[in-house]
């Protein structure tokens, strides 16, 4: 097996995808490998990396894909602002080592708890270049918020995971962080009261960034913002929530930073045994859907993204069947993801169309061939 | 701006498929007569009409399916239209096209509180949405002006914004699935009442894409808890560039205003003769405005009025009740009406890095006195969406050319300071021919791949949005 790839320019690996001789393993970090096993010459993107443009004033940071999550991450608190979607850190999760790229996240859709109200990577992705199958350097979008001008192949590249091509650059829109945070945690257990809980706080005028429901622990509200907003918000919420349950505040910090990091990481399925899957329904089914899968259960998006672990090799579609929505297995072994489709299997007209998209995008099929398979 | 010449061949066929599309939808639906298909020959672009062949209108996605199998079976263009609200020429036909209207459909199908969406049919007005779920304290947030009239289909093809898009995000941000049926007639639902893409992200692909891959007939979108409350201040300064500095500290401090309106000296001028609000006569002026309890609005209008005071505003203005904020906003609201009153004029939109706002400003004026057409400028100043008006005579012979040709240099020049050609309006026929400007022929045959894959005929909607010689080989001859 050859070395790894690493170019350095965008020009470089699109001469590296140009010429490619079989298929390629795509790698940005290496901590969020989802999907089928994937054959093929590692192709690195960390050496196309830096941060080319940040203008606080404008909301802006443009950074090359390979630029490592933590340094915009530094570079964006230095000024008080953050990524609003809440980059998660999957390696406990998944068990992988490695330093996340900002191009791996997009590439993921990465989102953590806020995006029930912040939205997801794909909401913040303002415009992306990137090298396609065929070696073609192409960019859409920009570097503004406002941009309907021609189609949107952002929103495609987001959540494409190398398939489509592989990004080189990319433009976000960034937002204030807050001077002071709250959370709030209502002692239930039940998971259809959690999603009632969790249903009425985002409901509420109070502007909720995090609904989640950790059993054992309780339904976890969080509120961001100016102090006195927060102290409002987080009295007005403890006596909205006080007939689901007791309710406990949280106002230092640390402590709810501590909170909502177990929340985003799934801390309580770290170093356990079993299989990881990752399901996106209606709120309101989240309940019914945790009966019928039957193993621990974390719920976040107020109830519309249930996290689930099972026993290994476990084909949760199967459970889950009249349920609308979808299922993702996360964390498996290589043959039980050989075995059980990784991604969705959709319906056969929008098949045809993501498979018509990746023989235009990927025409030899080489770029991290089958993952989403 | 050129339309392609209708087909003659579909011309010559226009009985038989009359007749066909009547066989297969109710008799109401199919219109022909000329002067009920005149009322389709354009949008709100109004400088360009041509009539269609026919006009479709089904009331049902079946029938929607079954107008499109006709016309893919014929090989007749077909233009969907929303409400015909387009400023960009969206729903402008050829001749040989058939209009596909789905104003029939505007049923609320579902509106669900505890999951927090509504699901309706796609001809339905964008504030009837709202009205659907207000009684319930919630609101579909992207609200374009036009929204009493536009429809939810036409938010969805243009990928709309609006005032409150700089905290609530554009269509896209809010929209959670859609039902839509692609040119040979077969119906696809693409996401629904939940988050994220199972696979790749169609949904994300068909918003913004104009008519061109499919005619959605139902969406699933988002809606929000109504704030407890909002309340504008106004500020005067004697420069855009002091402005521009104000904005840029109010973000910094890390206020999210719900909106931030900028408007420049003509602007302000003639709004002021027409509506009387009561504005002052300064160089730039700025409408920000926040939500919250009373107390929170308090607490960001204080940082604000206090940024605002570190750059020597000429006026600042808080409204303290109902009826100030009213006077503040009519202002703002009655701008394009005042600048109608005076003249015909064409509205752009633009999009800059806020940044670039002076710079842009000052070149505009410039243009503005090599062109000999007078220009008042509207701005989103917090997304950096520019709405600069060009006051034309439409009874002079040459001016419709002065005018666009001015604004063509207006949109280059937003490229050229890294922003893009339209930041709410859509390309249409209206920018078709600049799409060079911004996207090199890699970029562009990238985004035509996406419509070989949906519409391999190219027959949704082909004459907009790629120069027609761009897209020549691939729409039907």
């Amino acid at each position: 097996m050859s070395e790894a790839m690493r170019p350095e320019t965008e020009q470089d690996l699109a001469e590296a995808i140009g010429s490619a001789k079989g298929p390629l393993a795509l790698r940005g970090g290496g901590t969020r490998g989802v999907g089928r096993p994937v054959a093929g010459q590692v192709l690195d993107t960390g050496g196309i990396a830096g941060i080319v443009l940040y203008e606080p004033g404008a909301l802006t940071l443009v950074a090359k894909a390979g630029t490592p999550v933590a340094e915009i991450e530094a570079a964006l608190a230095a000024e008080g602002q953050r990524l609003a979607f809440e980059v998660p850190d999957w390696r406990g999760l998944l068990g992988s080592e490695g330093q996340s790229t900002i191009g791996g996240v997009v590439a993921a859709n990465a989102s953590g708890p806020r995006r029930v109200q912040a939205g997801a990577c794909r909401d913040a992705a303002l415009g992306v270049r990137f090298v396609d199958g065929g070696g073609t350097v192409i960019k859409n979008g920009g570097r503004v918020m406002k941009n309907v001008t021609g189609y949107d192949l952002v929103k495609l590249m987001a959540g494409s995971r190398g398939t489509l091509g592989v990004l080189t650059e990319v433009a976000l829109k960034v937002l204030p962080a807050p001077e002071a945070m709250a959370s709030l945690c209502v002692g239930v257990e039940d998971a259809g009261a959690a999603v009632g809980a969790m249903s009425a706080a985002l409901g509420s005028p109070f502007d909720v960034s995090g609904a989640a429901w950790r059993p054992g622990r309780g339904v976890l509200i969080r509120v961001e913002g100016f102090a006195a907003s927060v102290a409002y918000r987080a009295g007005r919420l403890e006596a909205l929530l006080a007939p689901f349950g007791p309710v406990e505040k949280v106002d230092a910090p640390e402590a709810v930073a501590a909170e909502w990091a177990a929340v985003r990481e799934v801390a309580p399925f770290h170093d356990r045994a079993g299989d990881v899957w990752r399901v996106a329904l209606k709120p309101s089914d989240a309940a019914e859907a945790a009966a019928r899968l039957g193993g621990d259960v974390l719920l976040d998006w107020g109830g519309g993204l249930v996290w689930a672990l099972l026993p290994d090799g476990t084909d949760a579609r199967a459970a889950l069947a009249g349920i609308g929505g979808h299922a993702t297995l996360m964390r498996a072994s290589a043959e039980t993801r050989a075995r059980i489709a990784p991604f969705p299997p959709e319906p056969a007209p929008l098949a045809a169309l993501a498979q018509g998209l990746r023989a235009r995008f990927d025409p030899r099929g080489i770029l991290n061939t089958g993952l989403m398979a | 701006m050129d339309l392609p010449s209708p087909n003659p061949a579909i011309l010559a066929r226009k009985p038989a498929i009359l007749a066909r599309l009547r066989d297969v939808l109710p008799s109401d639906a199919v219109i022909d007569d000329e002067t009920e298909t005149r009322a389709y020959e354009c949008d709100a672009l109004t400088a360009y009409r041509c009539p269609p062949l026919a006009v479709v209108l089904p009331r049902t996605t079946e029938e929607v399916a079954a107008a499109l199998k006709v016309c893919h079976d014929e090989g007749v263009p077909v233009v969907p239209r929303g409400s015909g609200t387009s400023l960009a020429g969206g729903a402008l036909p050829t001749g040989d096209a058939v209009i596909l209207g789905v104003s029939r459909l505007n049923r609320v199908i579902e509106a669900d509180y505890a999951n927090r969406f509504v699901h309706v049919q796609s001809g339905r007005t964008n504030l009837s949405v709202t009205g659907a779920v207000e009684d319930e304290g919630f609101f579909y947030a992207p609200d374009p002006s036009s929204q009493l009239a536009c429809a939810i289909a036409g938010n969805i093809a243009m990928n709309s914004g609006g005032a409150h898009c700089l905290k609530y995000g554009v269509t896209t941000n809010n929209l959670l699935g859609v039902r839509m049926v692609l040119m040979d007639g077969t119906v696809v639902d693409i996401g629904g009442p939940w988050m994220d893409a199972p696979g790749l992200d169609l949904l994300g692909l068909v918003c913004g894409s104009e008519g061109q891959l499919g005619v959605v007939t139902e969406a699933w979108l988002r809606i929000l808890p109504k704030p407890e409350g909002a309340r504008p201040v106004l500020m005067g300064f004697d420069s855009s560039e002091v402005a521009g500095a104000c904005v840029a500290d109010i973000i910094k401090a890390g206020v999210l205003p719900v909106a931030i309106e900028f408007m420049d000296r003509p602007c302000i001028e003639a709004t002021e003769a027409f509506a009387h609000a009561g504005y002052p006569m300064c160089e730039a002026l700025l409408i920000v405005e926040v939500e919250g309890s009373e107390a929170e609005i308090d607490e960001q209008l204080g940082l604000i009025k206090q940024i605002a005071r570190r750059h020597d505003p000429v006026e600042l203005r808080e409204a303290t009740d109902a009826a100030e904020a009213g006077r503040i906003w009519l202002g703002r609201k009655s701008a394009f009406g005042a600048m109608g009153q005076i003249n015909d004029y064409m509205c752009l939109d633009g999009t800059i890095p806020v940044s670039a706002l002076p710079l842009v400003l000052r070149r505009i004026g410039e243009m503005s006195q090599e062109f000999g057409l007078d220009v008042a400028n509207v701005f989103h100043a917090g997304d950096g969406n520019m709405h600069p008006l060009i006051l034309f005579d439409a009874n002079r012979p040459g001016d419709l050319e002065r005018c666009e040709a001015f604004g063509a240099e207006i949109l280059k020049l937003c490229v050229e300071v890294g922003g893009c050609l339209t930041g709410e309006h859509g390309v249409g026929v209206e920018k078709r021919d600049l799409m060079g400007v911004q996207f090199d022929g890699a970029d562009l045959e990238a985004q035509m791949r996406v419509k070989d894959v949906f519409d391999p005929g190219w027959l949704l909607n082909p004459a907009k949005v790629f120069p027609l010689n761009v897209s020549a080989g691939r729409r039907a001859a």
